[in-house]
């Protein structure tokens, strides 16, 4: 590997949208044509984005991998580069280097039913899944996405999920931990929505994104109904300085989450999964 | 290649020894006294090495003594060998220049390339550097760092003939004695050195020495002194094979324990030879039109190692000893095919409170074997 391969590309952000009071999607696309022609990605594969005289950080792409245009990263406002990258506009110039990771097992559950289940803010990775089975749609079975979230302020996309909604062969359903009049949907943890999704075990294949106990909650519920372990996906998020697992920052026992994952099937974690410490 | 035949190298040609490495392009690293321990760094002249000094270690302790002795390597070794001569401590990566309009430039800095020649190295930090090797040059993505340091490396092992009371290389298979990995091998014995190639580089260089045929007797000295440093080791792990025990005694009782006394000064993670962990730091100039990225050691013993956006995975000293036990003595043999201790000790004299990783590791599994047994009962 040459000194190369630890160096970022130039972009630049052609589009930013504000998703939430903290959330934003910045839209990317490589200063230099050749680079941006040339890139390619899998929905649940991440880059590393670099904010100028402050460091990196981990973000998934959450566009379409053969769209061609512009790449999609959706960032949360938490610490010293995406509080730095949330003041950018515009025209702003960053670094990207990436992808990096394995991402979903998109064709490999060709055919297949696809639940998604989702819960906080960690919903990024999760959405490029969406995106991608909405623009293949007859590739794949029935859609159900469940979402979770603690407070009805929290839901991104309103728009986009009522959008989703009105697809043939997909169900939306949502849950707020606190409910209220604004939130006309389920009140009660993510795990409420399983008793409104019609779930054939046979032929479905989990999507799980979010914090760990909601994931965890979520494989209690669907190893009873039938669910496969192997069947069950998940993408798991730690520190990360290099992307490439050598750094030391991301492993989980044995994994390493940069470059044997961050997209996991169960049975390969679930040793460790739901300790604390790890 | 296997070693060959030993040769006998007296006393007085080690600095030849130092004058054909130089004159093959090498520049030459060993051992020499500073600051009150063994370090390893340049080697101008032999009579730089440390003559006559023995070393006491013990948990949190580490004393060097000098006593009249011809000899040169009578001591185990000092906080750090090669590690850090291949894996830097800081280095920098990249630097990105800024213009008046916002524009990027984005330059690679590349890994100086020298011939470095080391002499002195143990049989466990050959070891090590196996394991270094296959994390940074093995599975998809070579690090380019590291990979040009270690083109360019020389080894020459000498036996260790004075293990101290914190190593345990017999119990983890890596010592006393060198068994490959080298381009020469020295047994240290008063007159002089058995010197034997482990590479056709080696070779090369020790036909160009002026050495004699090894007697009988020399030959048999330096193996009893290797088996009797082997004997003296008194600390010892209890298996190679740890990884299911130890995690299945995640919720033992002694992780908090350890926690109590651990001060989480990543002092273990310093001087272990394997411990391979680094964060990255920006350093901006002061008129802010570029900025340096680099990498440095990092230490899954401090709060930014499990950082994630605003939560700290593992919070308290306890997680953090579990985890780089755990991973030393666990993960590694998924990841790397075998432990990740060499049995250097140096993690034990180091501790600046005295933690005692053979004695841990004995108190967790030993535990687990006499719940075993009162399951079977």
């Amino acid at each position: 590997m040459p000194a190369k391969a630890y160096l970022p590309h130039e972009a630049e952000i052609v589009e930013r949208i504000d998703d939430a009071p903290e959330i934003f999607t910045l839209r990317l696309r490589f200063t230099d044509p050749k680079t941006h022609e040339a890139y390619r990605f899998r929905p649940g594969q991440f880059n590393m984005l670099y904010l100028y005289g402050v460091g990196e950080v981990p973000i998934s792409i959450v566009s379409d991998p053969e769209h061609g245009g512009a790449l999609d990263h959706t960032i949360r406002e938490v610490g010293r580069v995406t509080g730095g990258l949330a003041k950018l506009g515009v025209g702003d110039r960053i670094g990207i280097r990436g992808p990096y990771g394995r991402g979903w097992p998109m064709n490999e559950i060709i055919g297949k039913d696809i639940l998604v289940i989702t819960g906080g803010l960690g919903c990024a990775p999760s959405v490029s899944v969406i995106n991608y089975v909405m623009q293949r749609r007859s590739d794949y079975g029935r859609l159900t996405v469940m979402q979770g979230v603690k407070h009805h302020s929290d839901l991104l996309w309103r728009e986009r999920y009522e959008q989703w909604a009105r697809q043939p062969d997909t169900q939306i359903l949502l849950a707020s931990d606190s409910g209220g009049p604004l939130w006309p949907w389920h009140t009660g943890p993510v795990t409420v929505l399983f008793d409104k999704a019609t779930i054939d075990p046979e032929r479905t294949a989990v999507v799980l994104c979010g914090p760990q106990p909601m994931m965890q909650a979520a494989i209690q519920h669907l190893l009873p109904i039938g669910i496969p372990e192997e069947a069950i996906w998940l993408s798991m998020e730690r520190n990360m300085q290099c992307a490439v697992g050598h750094c030391g920052h991301c492993q989980y026992g044995p994994k390493f989450i940069c470059r044997d994952g961050p997209v996991f099937a169960y049975p390969e974690l679930k040793g460790l999964f739901g300790l604390k410490g790890f | 290649m296997h070693s060959e035949q030993s040769r006998f190298l007296p006393r007085t040609e080690l600095a030849n020894l130092l004058e054909v490495l130089r004159s093959a392009g090498y520049r030459c690293l060993g051992p020499k006294v500073r600051e009150g321990a063994i370090v390893y760094e340049e080697l101008s002249s032999a009579e730089e090495l440390p003559h006559g000094w023995y070393n006491k270690q013990s948990p949190g302790e580490y004393r060097l003594v000098n006593e009249d002795s011809p000899r040169c390597f009578t001591w185990a070794n000092g906080p750090q060998a090669l590690k850090p001569h291949l894996f830097a401590a800081r280095e920098p990566m990249w630097r990105v220049g800024r213009d008046a309009n916002g524009t990027l430039s984005f330059t690679e800095i590349q890994p100086k390339v020298e011939r470095i020649a080391v002499l002195g190295v143990r049989a466990c930090d050959l070891a090590a550097l196996k394991l270094q090797d296959a994390h940074f040059l093995g599975g998809g993505h070579a690090d380019p760092y590291y990979g040009a340091r270690r083109e360019g490396l020389l080894l020459i092992a000498v036996n260790c003939s004075h293990p101290a009371d914190t190593c345990f290389c017999v119990s983890t298979g890596d010592g006393p004695e060198a068994t490959d990995g080298y381009d020469l091998v020295l047994s240290e014995l008063d007159e002089g050195f058995l010197i034997a190639a482990g590479s056709n580089q080696g070779k090369a260089l020790l036909d160009r020495l002026p050495t004699d045929e090894a007697t009988a007797a020399q030959t048999d000295t330096a193996r009893a002194e290797v088996q009797a440093a082997a004997q003296a080791q008194t600390r010892a792990l209890p298996g190679r094979e740890l990884q299911a025990t130890l995690f299945a005694n995640l919720d033992h009782s002694r992780w908090k324990e350890i926690g109590e006394r651990c001060l989480a000064c990543a002092n273990c993670t310093s001087v272990c030879p394997t411990c391979f962990c680094f964060n990255n730091e920006e350093q901006p100039t002061l008129a802010g039109e570029s900025t340096t990225h680099h990498r440095q050691w990092d230490s899954c013993f401090t709060m930014g190692h499990s950082y994630i956006h605003g939560l700290v995975v593992r919070p308290d000293a306890t997680a953090r000893y579990r985890q780089w036990l755990t991973h030393k003595l666990g993960g590694w043999h998924e990841q790397y095919g075998r432990s990740g201790c060499v049995g250097c000790g140096r993690c034990i004299t180091w501790c600046p409170v005295g933690i005692d990783l053979t004695e841990e590791t004995n108190a967790i599994c030993a535990a687990s074997s006499d719940e075993g047994d009162a399951n079977a009962g």
